[in-house]
């Protein structure tokens, strides 16, 4: 507002912020139709038993990142599902099994907890999705003639930014246990 | 052809199959989930109104203007898309907040040019980083440890760089 203002150009302003509110609405209901239709999908997928399958198919991988915690089936299990909410990209299914996941995570010993709770978070805040089905939507309002075409583009640079972050949480947590190791 | 245009449909196909010979009930299960997510794209309304407004004004105003002339020798130097500055400082702290700035960013530039694309993938390889941990330190009730924020945001870092690479990488 402030440099609309040094600019002298409040009218540009004035008109935005109630064009802002009308577009608002305008892009929820566009939105609602394919949130609609993956939610009905996904809950399909978990009543079917894929979302099991999917979590089975993780496990190595969730047992690596989590070596810490791996003699815990209560926190593998909660983790496994997490991430396969967030592969799919049930938003809000993820949250709450995420949250969950962190509750199980504090019976562990201090440092083995600290290390899970990190890669954790890291993993959640990368977002890797397979059907970024809210984006392509938007493409398609937009007039992207092929709105799913960023899949490949999205999943690669989600997997680096999560490398990024896991390498990150091991080389953080890793100086720590040397220090303790020299004491 | 490219890879998602056979994806998504051969998915929906699949799930729809696979449902039909698990033996669940897909019309109600379906339209239980619909339902679902119809309320919680209902209960994002208001937020958004509030936060497409303040977008709006803060790009017309200008003040995105000089925000991205300040950062141009490093965006122009990883070939990053001045448009998409808003979105990537945004991201991280409100999703519906990046929701409302990427729809700005695509009613502007088309969704197929270099740009709309950068942004397309920038918002599906993020996440809400800081939202989220704060939901999660506060469900156990302890204060985040400083090294997550710094993993989280390097991760977020590399997301900002790599969607413009990728998008490089897979639309030359």
């Amino acid at each position: 507002m402030l440099c609309g203002f040094l600019k002298g150009d409040m009218t540009a302003v004035s008109a935005a912020s109630l064009e802002g509110c009308n577009k608002a609405v305008e892009l929820v209901i566009y939105l609602s139709g394919s949130m609609c239709l993956w939610g009905g999908l996904m809950k399909i997928c978990e009543k079917a038993g894929i979302t099991a399958v999917i979590a089975r198919m993780l496990s190595p991988v969730t047992r690596l990142l989590f070596r810490d915690a791996a003699h815990c089936p209560e926190v593998m299990n909660a983790v496994t599902m997490n991430l396969t909410a967030n592969l799919l990209g049930l938003g809000n299914a993820a949250t709450p099994s995420g949250i969950a996941t962190v509750k199980a995570m504090q019976k562990l010993p201090p440092t083995a907890r600290k290390k899970c709770i990190s890669m954790l978070v890291v993993l959640n805040t990368a977002s890797i999705q397979l059907i970024p089905s809210t984006i392509a939507a938007m493409r398609l309002e937009h007039g992207a003639v092929s709105p799913f075409d960023v899949t490949p583009a999205i999943i690669f640079s989600s997997l680096i930014s999560v490398t990024a972050g896991c390498l990150m949480v091991y080389a953080l947590n890793l100086r720590k246990d040397e220090r303790h190791e020299f004491r | 052809m490219n890879f998602g245009d056979i994806f998504v449909p051969a998915l929906m196909v699949f799930i729809l199959c696979y449902g039909l010979v698990k033996k669940v009930d897909i019309v109600n299960v379906f339209c239980e989930g619909a339902t679902e997510n119809l309320k919680i794209a209902v209960g994002l309304i208001p937020m958004l109104i509030l936060l497409m407004t303040a977008v709006g004004m803060f790009t017309s105003s200008g003040a995105a203007d000089i925000i991205a002339k300040l950062l141009r020798p490093v965006t122009t130097f990883l070939g990053f898309p001045e448009e998409c500055i808003p979105l990537a400082i945004v991201r991280p702290i409100s999703g519906s907040g990046a929701l409302a700035c990427l729809e700005t960013i695509l009613s502007s530039v088309s969704p197929d040019s270099y740009s709309g694309r950068v942004a397309s993938v920038l918002m599906g390889s993020t996440e809400t980083t800081f939202y989220t941990i704060a939901v999660y330190f506060s469900a156990i009730k302890q204060k985040a440890y400083p090294s997550v924020f710094a993993a989280a945001c390097l991760s977020d870092l590399m997301g900002f760089v790599f969607s413009a690479l990728a998008v490089r990488l897979f639309f030359s």
